[in-house]
């Protein structure tokens, strides 16, 4: 083949050279495009099209270093993937120069640019590819063609592996500790201004523990957070234990500022010496959010360790970057977990796992019974000197059962007579992980046709069709009890949601 | 109207689930008069209060939907449902008496068939509430995964019969799901005594609670107080809650106390003061 034809950029010295040439341009063309996918500018330049035909000749291959210095990405979370690659912008021509130095966001740009695009455009490859991982909804068929996974079939199946973890025989009998006494401590060291979590692993953590922490009160009513926060080497009590969620968060929000070294020691010594206060009943724990990678502490850690141990306190660590030693033999000295996200979506997901309570170690609960009042709400017009406030009230408080005094909140001690005030739905809100309903049983859809006319042919709970495609019955559970069926939402729904097995509670319990 | 444009649906539509309780020992114990409620409202004519209010629902607005329930003692099922009976057009409103008597009358009769065996003599077996406000939170799941356009749905209990102490758990499990998908329980007591389970209900996720005063005026209450969608509730002045009573029942003897024992470590209650927890043992 002969004949010049191409475009300067991506054209082979062969055929400048006007010399035969074959199929291996083409090669070389796709090699100039996988240099620009990976550089945003083309590898052969120059001012004029002469200029880009010499280099390209002389196979002056250029490789500047403030791109790809700070292309080279050492951490995995924020490496970009081709398809960010795509949204580079490529508009600044053959001088283009790298759109970002380091690790700051760009807030020198033109400020109708700015408005144009709102702060995810502008860095399209920045953008959160995590959440729409676009080659996760496909699967490849029998056939070898591309087709998007069947997601409800796929969530289900990933409920119910948690479902059977959840309900293993081991796990049902172990008692679960309740009344908690959790310090959250945040490491707000140097290292959590790292932008490998956007914006920052700080603000990513704070909105991770917010909704940890109102997860965490609604499934555990009756236990307490503190939050402890640890820069310059040095640990502080940012709130001390307590049951309101609200609190506890403007507190956190309001301080987020980051500098100087983190220390666990100086974390665990002070969580060590609120908890250790607290009643015998109650269990201790401290969950560490770690973003640093050593630790600066003023004594031997190993000793605090062991002081954890005995003091019988809980301690979890989620790390943000990498596995460290000392905080694997932490945890498993004291019996916590030890995980590493990945990236924010697996940070929450580790955080919250974190949020229903955990299988008491006998020796860690000390069970005893506690006495306490169920309160009567008061009627609205009613007029009532309230005893936490010591002054006259209209409508709402409640009423203490033994001393009839006024009080305004639950849960709370009487001010006159010392009992301990909650309210039934504080309590039973925790019930479900008492009496958790039993896990459905999958129906194989083999069954022959005369068999399958016999059973259900709609939900029982929701009453929707479980007939799908003319005779087939599409895939449904029933319950082992009441040998109801259900449709695959229902069954979702009753597990994690209604923690009740419509089918059983319509029915009159025979023993009873 | 079934290309009904989305605007409507941004109005005040509804699902109203209604959960009517049709526990034979309530309503025959009128039979030997007194002052029992169901000796000055018999079924009957507690049905022909309540079917009014079920059609003036389905008449207020042509996107309301009507689900019934009933709460039967040994079963709880689906009479009715306005949006899968094709009764539309003129002749709706006759067709859905007909079709909730004929239901309602299985219904009973299969009621009755399931709790053959020793009948008990006691005067009150409570209704399976737990039951029925399971289903009632089940089908209102299947309307919210429907799409993103929805009515708004809410529950309406007719209860007539005492607690039963023995769902407690099942019940408050059934309040706090509702709760979480903001679905308010109304709840209309016809019976004797105040329904602790109820009024906590409706005060937790948000709902009327309302124990009748006068038995006769009953479809005028439920059309002055129950009929009104979420929206326009903010305009009314509806009854307001005369006091919660948050006693909890003990897990020992299903009793409703107001002081108690509480185990430090699952939280069960009891009533009296034992060595150690029987749940967690």
């Amino acid at each position: 083949m002969r004949g010049f034809l191409g475009t300067p950029y991506y054209v082979a010295p062969e055929v400048v050279a006007g010399r035969e040439y074959g199929e291996k341009v083409d090669i070389w063309s796709a090699g100039v495009i996988l240099y620009i996918m990976l550089a945003g500018i083309p590898p052969f330049h120059g001012e004029s099209v002469a200029e880009i035909f010499e280099a390209v000749l002389r196979g002056n291959l250029r490789f500047p270093a403030r791109i790809f210095a700070c292309r080279l990405v050492h951490l995995h979370q924020s490496r970009v993937v081709a398809r960010g690659q795509f949204f580079f912008p490529m508009n600044q021509g053959g001088g283009g120069v790298a759109r970002r130095d380091g690790g700051e966001p760009r807030e020198d740009e033109d400020e109708d640019d700015e408005e144009e695009n709102s702060d995810r455009g502008l860095e399209a490859w920045r953008t959160d590819y995590a959440d729409e991982r676009s080659w996760e909804v496909l699967q490849e068929d029998e056939s070898g063609l591309l087709r998007p996974i069947d997601t409800k079939t796929l969530v289900h199946a990933q409920y119910r592996r948690r479902l059977l973890q959840r309900s293993t025989p081991a796990a049902s009998r172990i008692q679960k500790g309740l009344i908690r006494y959790l310090y959250v401590v945040i490491d707000l060291s140097r290292a959590a201004s790292e932008t490998d979590y956007y914006p920052s692993r700080m603000v990513v953590v704070a909105k991770c523990v917010e909704a940890f922490i109102r997860e965490f009160f609604d499934q555990n009513p009756l236990s307490h957070i503190g939050i402890v926060t640890v820069k310059d080497g040095v640990s502080q009590c940012l709130t001390e234990l307590g049951g309101s969620p609200d609190s506890q968060i403007k507190a956190l929000m309001g301080k987020l500022e980051c500098s100087g070294d983190s220390s666990l020691q100086n974390a665990l010594d002070l969580a060590h010496g609120y908890l250790t206060q607290i009643p015998s009943y109650g269990h201790r724990e401290v969950l560490i959010l770690y973003s640093a990678l050593n630790t600066c502490d003023p004594g031997d850690i190993m000793e605090t360790v062991n002081m954890c141990k005995k003091a019988k306190i809980r301690c979890s660590v989620v790390g943000l970057s990498a596995e460290i030693y000392i905080c694997k033999y932490l945890c498993e000295e004291t019996g916590g977990l030890y995980t590493v996200a990945l990236d924010e979506s697996h940070l929450k997901e580790l955080l919250l796992e974190h949020a229903p309570p955990p299988p008491a170690i006998a020796e860690y609960a000390v069970a005893n019974l506690i006495k306490m009042g169920f309160p009567q709400r008061g009627a609205e017009g009613a007029i009532a000197i309230c005893s936490c406030h010591k002054e006259a009230k209209v409508g709402g408080g409640y009423t203490c059962p033994r001393c009839k005094a006024r009080v305004c909140d639950l849960p709370m001690e009487c001010q006159i007579c010392g009992l301990t005030l909650i309210s039934s739905p504080h309590l039973a809100r925790s019930y479900h992980h008492l009496f958790p309903v039993a896990p459905f049983d999958e129906l194989s859809h083999t069954l022959p046709f005369r068999l399958q006319q016999k059973l259900p042919q709609t939900c029982f709970g929701c009453r929707q069709s479980l007939i799908s495609h003319g005779t087939k019955t599409s895939p449904h559970v029933c319950c082992p009890k009441c040998r109801q069926h259900f449709c695959l939402d229902c069954d979702i729904y009753i597990h994690e949601s209604l923690h009740n097995c419509p089918g059983c509670e319509s029915r009159r319990q025979q023993a009873t | 109207m079934s290309s009904a444009p989305s605007k409507l649906y941004a109005d005040d539509v509804s699902l109203v689930v209604v959960l009517l309780d049709v526990n034979p020992f309530f309503w025959a114990a009128g039979a030997s008069g007194g002052n029992h409620p169901a000796a000055t409202l018999p079924f009957s004519k507690f049905l022909k209060h309540v079917i009014p209010f079920l059609n003036s629902l389905l008449l207020l607005n042509q996107l309301n939907r009507v689900v019934l329930i009933a709460t039967g003692t040994n079963s709880c099922g689906y009479i009715y449902d306005s949006g899968s009976s094709g009764s539309e057009g003129n002749n709706r409103v006759p067709k859905v008496y007909s079709e909730i008597l004929r239901n309602l009358a299985e219904f009973v009769e299969n009621d009755r068939k399931v709790g053959r065996g020793p009948e008990r003599v006691a005067s009150s077996v409570p209704s399976l509430l737990s039951g029925s406000l399971s289903l009632a939170l089940c089908y209102i799941q299947r309307v919210f995964r429907s799409g993103p356009i929805h009515p708004q749905p809410r529950i309406l209990c007719l209860q007539a019969s005492p607690d039963g102490p023995e769902q407690y758990v099942a019940v408050m499990n059934a309040i706090f799901s509702a709760q979480r998908s903001m679905v308010p329980i109304d709840s209309c007591v016809v019976g004797v005594y105040h329904s602790a389970f109820l009024q906590q209900a409706s005060y937790i996720t948000g709902g009327v609670y309302l124990k009748l005063p006068q038995l006769d005026g009953l479809c005028q209450y439920l059309l002055a107080i129950f009929a009104s969608g979420l929206q326009s509730r903010s305009f009314l002045q509806l009854p307001k809650p005369a006091g919660v009573d948050f006693r909890a029942s003990c897990f020992c003897h299903k009793k409703t106390i107001d002081m108690g024992y509480v185990c430090s470590v699952c939280l069960s209650i009891f009533c009296k003061h034992h060595r150690r927890c029987s749940t967690c043992g």
